[in-house]
């Protein structure tokens, strides 16, 4: 029971990845192209909702499910990491037209290909981890 | 039931997702999508490999649930919410990809020129659908995060290190769509 709670979310998450249009190849062209305000638009609405909503868990001081307050763990910082890793990912990104959460989306589309993509995606995260010592961060 | 099964606009969808990000903040979790990905390495026994793997992967089994929901949610979608995969383009952008050879640009959410079974069997197509995940997957796990984790939960939290992420997704998602995909498909 306590995994069915984030079973759900990402379920209705992946349902509005898939209607709003934004697991689509030709939408990420789409936005570098910078010819749509769609995909600003979700991106953009989404962070500032959030905005919002993380300031009101922080100014209610809100209690999570468990009845502590709610953690924000902060990413790991680095000179080199963030821009580096941004730049690799976006290159991906771009041509994969998908991050991981549309390509998990896309595998329940049943799309074949997009196995491969996953598969790429696993291994790319496996070499991070066996070279990483040789990387700047 | 027709507001379901239509596209959804940019101003739903947006604070949908916001709102997905509260309700794991809620259930104690931060939203993070490509930490899946060593979970999976780790599932299927990376840890034999490379030392970090040999983290226990049932103590993220939260996320590894969340991404099944995630399979089950395009599942959903495609066969119950989604009668017409038509995606309104501009016309600028099909006419960009037609030039690059795409035919029947916006048809279906994926073109058939990089995702066909017939790509899949060709080696030009594999390698282009692997290197693609090769390089989303490196460059998460480096950068620490991917659109959910930076992008979205990163940036409402207002941290730099997620800035810095999102401009390096830009820049690389850019040199891509400009300079490198009009080499690959001309």
């Amino acid at each position: 029971m306590k995994l069915l709670k984030f079973f759900f979310v990402g379920t209705f998450f992946g349902i509005i990845l898939s209607k709003s249009q934004a697991i689509s190849w030709y939408r990420i062209y789409e936005m570098f192209r910078f010819e749509s305000f769609h995909m600003y638009g979700i991106i953009g609405s989404a962070i500032v909702v959030g905005i919002i909503l993380v300031q009101i868990i922080k100014q209610t001081k809100l209690k999570n499910i468990n009845g502590e307050e709610v953690v924000f763990t902060p990413k790991k910082r680095g000179r080199y990491r963030n821009i580096l890793g941004g730049i690799i990912f976006g290159l991906g990104w771009a041509l994969a037209g998908a991050c991981p959460g549309p390509m998990y989306v896309l595998v329940g589309q049943g799309s074949i290909a997009i196995l491969i993509v996953l598969f790429g995606a696993m291994l790319g995260a496996f070499l991070y981890h066996l070279v990483k010592k040789y990387l700047p961060h | 039931m027709e507001f379901l099964t239509q596209p959804w606009a940019w101003y739903v969808s947006g604070p949908l997702i916001a709102l997905s990000m509260f309700l794991m903040f809620y259930f104690g979790k931060r939203l993070g999508i490509s930490s899946n990905l060593e979970n999976m390495c780790s599932v299927v026994g990376a840890g034999r490999l490379v030392d970090y793997f040999k983290f226990d992967w049932k103590k993220n089994n939260w996320n590894l649930a969340f991404m099944f929901g995630l399979i089950l949610g395009g599942f959903l979608a495609t066969n119950y919410l989604t009668p017409d995969t038509n995606i309104q383009l501009n016309p600028n952008t099909v006419e960009h990809l037609q030039e690059l050879n795409f035919k029947e640009v916006g048809n279906t959410y994926l073109p058939s020129e990089i995702f066909s079974m017939e790509s899949v069997l060709s080696i030009k197509g594999f390698s282009i659908l692997l290197l693609a995940g090769l390089l989303v997957g490196f460059g998460a796990r480096y950068a620490g995060g991917c659109t959910s984790g930076h992008a979205i939960v990163g940036l409402s939290m207002l941290e730099l290190p997620s800035l810095i992420a999102v401009i390096g997704f830009f820049i690389g998602g850019l040199t891509m769509t400009w300079f490198i995909l009009p080499v690959i498909f001309k």
